[in-house]
């Protein structure tokens, strides 16, 4: 694997550019192309002249066909430009996260000692937290952003995320361990190395007794067992959690809201803005993908008289065509009303499939031109 | 193959496939599909252990020309001709938690078990329990289908997480079968697996659309509901395929100025200019799309049942009918629908 670049700068401070580098996190619905708008954003950068990073966390893996280099591992990978192509002055990073390979890594480092994070990481409730507690995923990009942030190797990161059900636990994805850690119910299931299991009081025991039957006793066994053994990594964790949590939220960090030019995703966009709204943030973009071409009317006279001979078939099609796209611009006027401070942009419907990086560097030429504002 | 005896496979129906591929309404429009055929009809969404449901769940509703968000109770959406009905309803991990400990006799925890996070508890020591609990939910629901129960359904469509989420979805039955050694757990996720596997009870369909990407998962996702789930693949799908229309395949200006002066009209350069564009784009669309179906059929050897586009950026009652005339031509036909 190629190393990555190391930061040019020579104070030491380990930011490429002033106050670190630039980040935006796309979020959006399913199937609206957002993992493709968020390359195209990172190939952008790159055209710029600026070191850029993309990190996926889609599980579809469609980074990396769009970016065709197949299989991207949990580290940064320099994507080259494609053979003939004039290239870009700056570079194009991507990576695939991989939230258990994160997830450990971080154990590794927060642990005092090999012993304690071997046993963590050998633990079954450790490894059903990180493989399938809801929200881990969001958590490890997070993590991963944080990571790369704090390298001082890119000044633009661009960052994709899970679709839009599970945008909110992007946001709160820093947060979410530490809840879990703070939960009333493990705080008792912790004691027993303090206190003893036969001093819980009453009530815990009548949970854990519970949980027991629901679940199995070797469940419960395990459990206390993982948080006995995660005892005094919590603060390293905590502390990072909040520095993630303040990197998402400085200055530095854009949102992208990424739909396409129909209700319910719009309505899920517009949902997703309120969400972040609450969080006291909002979109500074929109990329409102596949919309259908508008184009220039028949007259009347025209479409009558044409409608049925032997013009009639390309008639029809501009007329239905025509017809999706009025619609769609009932969409995208809603979408401009309720984001008026937002830059938009509009792709159109690609005939192509954008699965090479041609296709992703005309998907970022129309991220170039902000949508006129009626 | 008559819509009838294609209802008639199974009791449970999995709908599921990639985001954005049109799952909830390929759901909706089954379910009226099976309403008109004089079946009560049950659509089931279901919420993940990580899902929020709002506002995703109006979206059947919409399409039924209703507002309202579904939730835990059933809310009739039609009612059609000789009894046939579709109702809907959404399931969520944290209400068949409770449900589930009230039926073990457990009442009187379950209400502070959910009030202190024990959600979260369980969801961490024991992955896929939520899920399970969910998808134990709907089992009883088919037990209730397959007894003829008063007021049961006859036809239950899961709409189901999408594509990624649903395969760890539904081996969450699965997994708790080899973590769970005894106990209550385990009888329920062997009754669940009973279920997924009996394809006279469960079937599911995959929803895609013919581009590129989508059609590479959905015979991935395929390939992995067989062999991780195991679960009966009843048809495939194929979503807002753009209707075929006998478009010229040389599109030039003087060709068309011609034609057109044949019908006594003289075209202005903006207008053959709009003809010419929008023509190339259906034609490359047509082309491509055909080219995807026929890549799906070899790849994925099932039923191909298809769906046209519709000519809106909104899917409401209208578009229901439409779409499920079409659906009825296509289950009867097994072959491309031709669309006017």
């Amino acid at each position: 694997m190629t190393m990555p670049p190391q930061p040019a700068d020579t104070e030491g401070t380990g930011s490429s550019s002033p106050g670190g580098p630039d980040v935006v996190v796309c979020v959006g619905p399913g199937g609206v192309g957002k993992t493709t708008t968020s390359a195209a954003l990172a190939l952008q950068g790159a055209k710029r002249g600026r070191r850029a990073c993309v990190v996926t966390i889609d599980p579809a893996r469609r980074l990396a066909d769009a970016l065709g280099t197949g299989h991207l591992g949990n580290e940064p990978h320099l994507v080259n430009p494609p053979a003939g192509s004039s290239g870009w002055p700056g570079e194009l990073w991507a990576v695939m996260l991989d939230a258990q390979g994160t997830f450990d890594h971080l154990v590794d480092r927060y642990a005092t000692s090999g012993a304690q994070a071997e046993a963590i990481l050998s633990n079954p409730v450790y490894r059903n937290i990180s493989a399938a507690l809801s929200g881990t995923q969001e958590y490890m990009a997070v993590e991963k952003l944080y990571e790369l942030e704090e390298s001082g190797r890119w000044d633009l990161i661009i960052v994709d995320t899970p679709p839009a059900r599970h945008a909110l636990d992007f946001m709160e994805a820093p947060r979410h361990l530490m809840r879990l850690l703070d939960n009333r119910v493990f705080r008792l299931l912790m004691a027993p190395t303090k206190v003893g299991l036969r001093a819980l009081e009453v009530g815990t025991q009548v949970l854990l007794r519970t949980v027991a039957k629901v679940a199995g006793g070797e469940v419960v066994a395990d459990t206390v067992e993982f948080f006995t053994e995660f005892e005094g990594m919590e603060d390293g964790f905590r502390a990072r959690a909040k520095r993630a949590d303040e990197l998402l939220h400085s200055r530095k960090t854009e949102f992208a809201l990424v739909c396409s030019p129909r209700r319910d995703t719009v309505e899920e966009a517009l949902y997703l803005s309120a969400q972040l709204a609450k969080e006291g943030l909002e979109a500074t973009r929109v990329v409102v993908n596949r919309c259908y071409p508008r184009y220039a009317p028949l007259s009347a006279g025209a479409q009558n008289r044409l409608a049925d001979g032997p013009l009639a078939p390309l008639v029809a099609n501009l007329e239905q065509l025509e017809l999706v796209s009025a619609k769609e611009e009932e969409q995208l006027v809603r979408v401009s009303a309720a984001l008026p401070k937002a830059v938009l942009y509009r792709v159109p419907f690609l005939a192509r499939e954008v699965a090479e990086l041609e296709a992703l560097e005309e998907v970022a030429c129309y991220l170039e031109t902000e949508e006129a504002r009626e | 193959m008559e819509p009838l005896s294609f209802f008639s496979q199974t009791r449970v129906l999995i709908v599921t496939g990639k985001g954005g591929t049109g799952k909830t309404t390929v759901c909706g429009v089954m379910a009226n599909l099976a309403a008109r055929e004089g079946l009560r009809a049950l659509v089931v969404q279901v919420a993940t252990a990580s899902d929020r449901l709002e506002p995703e769940t109006a979206n059947l509703s919409h399409l039924f020309g209703r507002d309202e968000v579904l939730g835990y109770d059933e809310m009739a959406l039609v009612t059609g001709p000789s009894g046939g009905e579709v109702r809907a309803r959404a399931l969520r991990p944290d209400t068949a938690l409770v449900e589930y400990l009230h039926l073990h006799g457990m009442r009187r925890l379950s209400r502070r078990l959910v009030s202190t996070g024990a959600l979260d508890v369980v969801a961490t020591a024991v992955p896929g329990m939520p899920d399970m609990l969910v998808l134990g939910k709907v089992k009883q629901m088919e037990r209730a289908a397959a007894a003829g129960s008063p007021g049961a359904p006859e036809l239950i469509f899961l709409d189901a997480p999408a594509a990624g989420h649903a395969i760890r979805f539904l081996q969450s039955p699965h997994g708790l079968l080899e973590a769970a050694s005894g106990g209550p757990v385990r009888s329920q996720a062997q009754e669940v697996v009973d279920m997924l596997s009996d394809p006279d009870r469960c079937q599911a369909v995959l929803v895609t659309t013919p581009e590129e990407t989508p059609v590479s998962e959905t015979v991935e996702t395929a390939q992995l509901l067989e062999d991780r789930a195991g679960i009966k693949l009843c048809a495939v799908v194929v979503n807002a395929r753009l209707p075929v229309l006998p478009l010229p395949e040389h599109l030039e200006s003087a060709a068309l100025s011609e034609l057109a002066a044949g019908a006594g009209v003289t075209l202005a350069p903006s207008e053959l200019e709009s003809l010419i564009v929008a023509g190339k784009l259906r034609l490359e669309r047509q082309g491509a799309q055909a080219a995807q179906v026929v890549r799906l059929a070899e790849e994925l050897p099932l039923p191909q049942l298809e769906l046209p586009f519709c000519f809106s950026a909104d899917l409401g009652p209208d578009q229901l009918s439409t779409l499920t005339d079409a659906l009825g031509r296509s289950v009867a036909g097994w072959q491309p629908v031709e669309l006017p």
